[in-house]
């Protein structure tokens, strides 16, 4: 136990030091997110209407900025090697630099949500369910991307090909994201099966995640 | 205790490294790899740390604690020191400590390889020679019986191997395994030794 919470910390706490990948994400997002109502004009009524595609879209790009880094620094320093010789499963071990990875720049992400949203012109009302469903989606992002971050510590070919590896296995998480935030804005009741299904995906990925990447990671060692 | 390598052949990227390897090892011994480069020293001591399959022989430990493996008994020190070099020299070792054995106490560790001044630099501004030092004391601060030791004294001072000698020689008093692949003598006058070279 006590192996895991350091692992967590460890990883939390380089990610806020010199180098570390933490808020690269949210401010991605939030540059990337302003940007919009300047391509797409002041028409206020448009962007209520894509403002819940443009936020996912954001978080999904902004996810996987500092992903490839994740396990490649590991790689390269030796630590993986050691991470497998401690006694804890590795696919454990990977579970838990999954969460770290997803308290340092996705968790900002979501917290600047409701700032965006309300940019976007999305119902104030709407802004908190909006923000539950980025909440509620974002783990299966950073759960999905950890099996890319793997392969490209495997084949030695970080940058481009994680994107191309992983971002057609998010469209489930898009469509249904996108989904259940328009059902919290023009839905009759805010929480539909979209947001159940988009749950499940979190959830399944963060069962499904960890193993592939470990067996990623298992096969790239040798 | 005793390590039994039986008849081990490893091969990487489709070429065989090496074949046919075999040797016993009691407890307070230590086993010298030596060979040319490419001999498959590194890979050797990869094997022993379960970080490479091999394809055929075995591989054992006798009188180990059974639950675990050969590798969670076994400190490898490798090319790379794994460390951080956003962390102090503390951090790191703390981490190491906590996440291979049990929380203790690490000031004995950074004593024993003279880096208790620099406690709190971050590790980006040791020379090599430190940051070699530094992941040295991870062998110090958790114990466990087996040392695979790839080049250990690359880039130490004379004053450091010395103290290293020491420690191998305090490890291997209290029982201890070392496997060491090396080039020179590394301070250890009675191991044994296991020549790689094939053909």
């Amino acid at each position: 136990m006590s192996s895991l919470i350091s692992l967590l910390v460890r990883d939390v706490r380089l990610a806020f030091r010199v180098g570390g990948g933490a808020f690269m994400g949210a401010l991605f997002f939030l540059i990337v997110v302003t940007m919009m109502p300047f391509a797409v004009g002041p028409d206020l009524v448009l962007l209520a209407r894509i403002g819940p595609a443009i936020l996912w879209l954001g978080a999904l790009l902004a996810s996987l900025l500092a992903l490839d880094r994740l396990f490649a620094t590991d790689h390269e320093d030796g630590s993986l090697d050691l991470l497998m010789m401690g006694g804890m499963p590795l696919e454990l071990a990977v579970a838990i630099k999954g969460i770290a990875h997803w308290l340092t720049t996705a968790l900002p992400l979501v917290l600047i949500a409701p700032l965006l949203g309300m940019m976007l012109n999305v119902d104030l009302r709407a802004l908190g369910w909006l923000t539950l469903t980025l909440a509620a989606g974002t783990p299966a992002l950073t759960f999905i991307g950890l099996i890319g971050a793997a392969l490209s510590v495997a084949l030695r070919r970080g940058g481009l090909l994680l994107a191309v590896l992983v971002l057609p296995l998010t469209v489930p998480v898009l469509i249904f994201g996108v989904a259940a935030a328009n059902a919290a804005i023009t839905g009759p009741a805010p929480l539909g099966p979209a947001f159940t299904i988009l749950c499940a995906l979190s959830l399944a990925s963060l069962v499904l995640g960890p193993v592939a990447a470990a067996a990623a990671l298992r096969h790239g060692l040798e | 205790m005793e390590l039994r390598a039986d008849e081990l052949t490893c091969s990487r990227g489709g070429r065989e490294v090496f074949r046919g390897v075999s040797f016993n090892l009691a407890a307070g011994q230590a086993l010298l790899v030596s060979g040319r480069n490419g001999a498959g020293k590194s890979s050797l001591l990869r094997v022993l740390a379960g970080l490479i399959r091999t394809v055929s022989g075995r591989l054992a430990l006798e009188g180990g604690v059974p639950e675990l493996t050969i590798a969670e008994q076994a400190h490898y020190l490798g090319h790379q020191d794994a460390l951080k070099p956003a962390l102090t020299v503390a951090e790191n070792l703390e981490f190491w400590a906590e996440f291979l054995g049990t929380r203790c106490a690490i000031e004995p560790a950074l004593e024993a390889v003279d880096l208790v001044r620099l406690a709190d630099l971050p590790a980006a501004y040791l020379s090599s020679g430190q940051r070699r030092r530094l992941s040295i004391a991870r062998l110090i601060a958790v114990p466990r019986p087996i040392w695979l030791l790839d080049e250990p004294t690359s880039s130490l001072d004379a004053p450091s191997q010395k103290r290293l000698a020491g420690l191998m020689h305090d490890h291997l008093g209290g029982g201890g395994m070392i496997v060491a692949a090396t080039h020179g003598p590394i301070g250890l006058e009675r191991a044994r030794e296991l020549k790689m070279d094939m053909e």
